[in-house]
């Protein structure tokens, strides 16, 4: 049971990055953006390739990070540039990415057995830690991510970023040009995706082409339950709220998956799970509205 | 100080849909004047204030601003002189950030959005005496998310954060439309007295005639892409809301309504 909950809390770590990632396009920048179903296994495929040069596996995870930086940002300007709509903007990095991570790890599966991971510690370290060391490294880099993430919002850059996505006239109006925001917000939210598949690829010692289908679904979901669930508390951030969805949405599958169900059905059931969190959310919030919340004079 | 120059500018040109809105159209406005604009529907005001803000791009013709041609020039980087207040109270703040989050980034304006702090505690005094102006009460709601604020409190509050970083230029697209008669009218004692205070040059569309009158140094009434009447000084003053009503009369019966 114990080795349940901590798998539940590592997966829900790592694919918690991945939500932050999601986080950003969808809810600050309103851009259903595709690309990270392509993005989570470019980090790993770029980790698997540098690991099996002998890599050191930290550095692994700042590259796996540009790349995905980097194809966010082609996804940004399909959009802005060439007035690609968000959606196929997004569909389009994601279908090229598949050839892309091919051609980076060489196979459609590497196994990576043997490699140093950033989850190899010294066998100096006291046994608590090592038994743990799994979660232990999973909880301090997604916490640095998380922490990095509420930062970087609260500069000046971040407080464009955050007005992009609601008001991009108002971002006219302060003389910026929201196309090079928005490209820097899918930069860096692809960038977060891929830093999640390459720990990801760690933790899991292999690397998978097929590992980045549902993405996106999957990180909106912990999107929106984090987002639902724990708005409500005023002193949390809501980059907080959305690893605890991922927590709770890993848990709700494994719970699932326990109760008797194949793990090919977990495909259909994020979309229920999906498609309840979004009832939830709509019912919540139209209970706002009675309640005269915001008014669009 | 702004010169439209020879301006033609067409819409859905090739389809059944074709109109001409502007032909040889021109407009010289000096530095520190106040122009009212008024006009019946569809009659170009709006394209106008569009153009100049490099929103839409006239088919012809210059625009110039200070001597520069900017008629090239992206309306972001226009912004940098020109500042705009529209109709929808939504459009001049961020709802998903407060007061101060939003006067912050509004005193940044021309400045670099780097890496330091969003928010700027520092001016956060300034901030309060230019919201204790408005008399809303908004100097203790620096907490406050826009969104819930009402309309005309963010529009006062986006007029606020539109003259921060003083425009060469401010353009106000029926800004007080969508107010009940009060908060219209304490957003309309504000503008001028923010216009007046940094001699901000200001061209203001409105559909109030009584505004017109009361407020401005010059009047445009625009009728299907031209300047039918143009009165400022002496001339204007001597105007009440009943002499605009008659020209307004008068189109309408020339065109057979
Ligand atoms: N983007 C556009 N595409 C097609 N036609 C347009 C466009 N923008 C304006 N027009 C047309 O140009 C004419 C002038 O529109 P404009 O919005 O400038 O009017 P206005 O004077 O601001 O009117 P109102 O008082 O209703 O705001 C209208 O006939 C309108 O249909
Ligand atoms: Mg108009």
């Amino acid at each position: 049971m114990n080795g349940i909950v901590i798998s539940i809390f590592e997966q829900g770590l790592i694919y918690g990055i991945m939500a932050l990632g999601i986080y950003i396009s969808y809810k600050i920048l309103d851009f259903p953006d595709l690309s990270v179903d392509g993005t989570f296994p470019l980090g790993a495929a770029v980790t698997a390739a540098l690991m099996l040069k002998g890599i050191n596996p930290w550095l692994c995870l700042p590259i796996s990070a540009v790349a995905g930086c980097i194809a966010g940002a082609v996804t940004g300007i399909l959009h802005v540039k060439l007035k690609i709509k968000d959606l196929l903007a997004g569909i389009l990095t994601m279908t090229a990415l598949y050839s892309v991570n091919y051609r980076i790890a060489g196979a459609p599966n590497q196994f990576l057995m043997g490699k140093s991971t950033v989850f190899t510690l010294p066998e100096s370290m006291p046994t608590f830690i090592t038994t743990y060391k799994y979660i232990i490294v999973i909880f301090i880099i997604a916490v640095v991510m998380k922490f990095a993430l509420d930062w970087y919002l609260s500069t000046k850059s971040g407080f464009l970023l955050r007005s992009v996505g609601d008001n991009e006239g108002l971002v006219v109006t302060l003389a910026q040009n929201p196309g090079t925001i928005k490209i820097i917000g899918l930069a860096i939210s692809n960038g977060l995706v891929a830093l999640s598949g390459s720990l990801a690829c760690q933790r899991s010692m292999q690397f998978d082409i097929t590992s980045g289908t549902g993405t996106m679904v999957m990180g909106l979901a912990a999107v929106i339950i984090g987002i639902t669930i724990f708005k409500k508390i005023k002193f949390m951030r809501l980059t907080t709220g959305v690893l605890f969805g991922m927590i709770i949405y890993k848990a709700c599958i494994t719970a699932a998956i326990s109760s008797g169900m194949a793990s090919s059905d977990t495909n259909l059931i994020i979309t229920v799970l999906f498609v309840a969190t979004l009832l939830i959310n709509d019912f919540t919030s139209r209970k706002n509205k009675k309640k005269g919340g915001v008014i669009n004079a | 100080m702004l010169r439209l120059s020879h301006i033609n500018k067409s819409f859905n040109v090739g389809t059944v849909d074709e109109k001409q809105l502007f032909t040889d159209f021109n407009l010289e406005i000096s530095k520190g004047e106040f122009v009212s604009v008024i006009g019946s529907n569809g009659s170009g005001k709006t394209t106008m204030l569009n153009i100049i803000s490099g929103d839409i791009k006239p088919d012809g013709g210059d625009v110039f601003l200070s001597g520069d041609n900017i008629t090239k020039m992206a309306n972001y980087k226009r912004a940098r002189r020109i500042s705009r207040v529209f109709q929808n109270p939504s459009n001049g703040t961020c709802p998903t950030m407060t007061i101060l989050e939003n006067m912050s980034i509004a005193d940044n304006k021309g400045k670099s959005f780097n890496l330091t702090k969003g928010l700027n505690n520092k001016r956060k005094d300034f901030y309060r005496s230019r919201l204790e102006t408005l008399g809303m009460g908004l100097e203790n709601r620096l907490g406050t998310l826009t969104g819930s604020l009402s309309g005309g409190q963010r529009q006062a509050l986006a007029l606020i954060m539109a003259t921060l970083a003083k425009p060469d230029i401010l353009l106000l697209d029926e800004h007080t439309a969508a107010l009940d008669p009060k908060s219209a009218d304490i957003v309309m004692r504000l503008t001028d007295e923010v216009v007046k205070e940094n001699e901000i040059t200001t061209v203001m569309i409105t559909h109030n005639l009584r505004y017109a009158v009361e407020y401005g140094t010059r009047t445009i009434m625009m009728h299907e892409g031209n300047a039918i009447m143009d009165v400022s000084g002496n001339e204007k003053s001597e105007k009440t809301t009943n002499d605009y009503l008659k020209i307004f009369n008068e189109i309408s019966i020339e065109c057979g309504n």
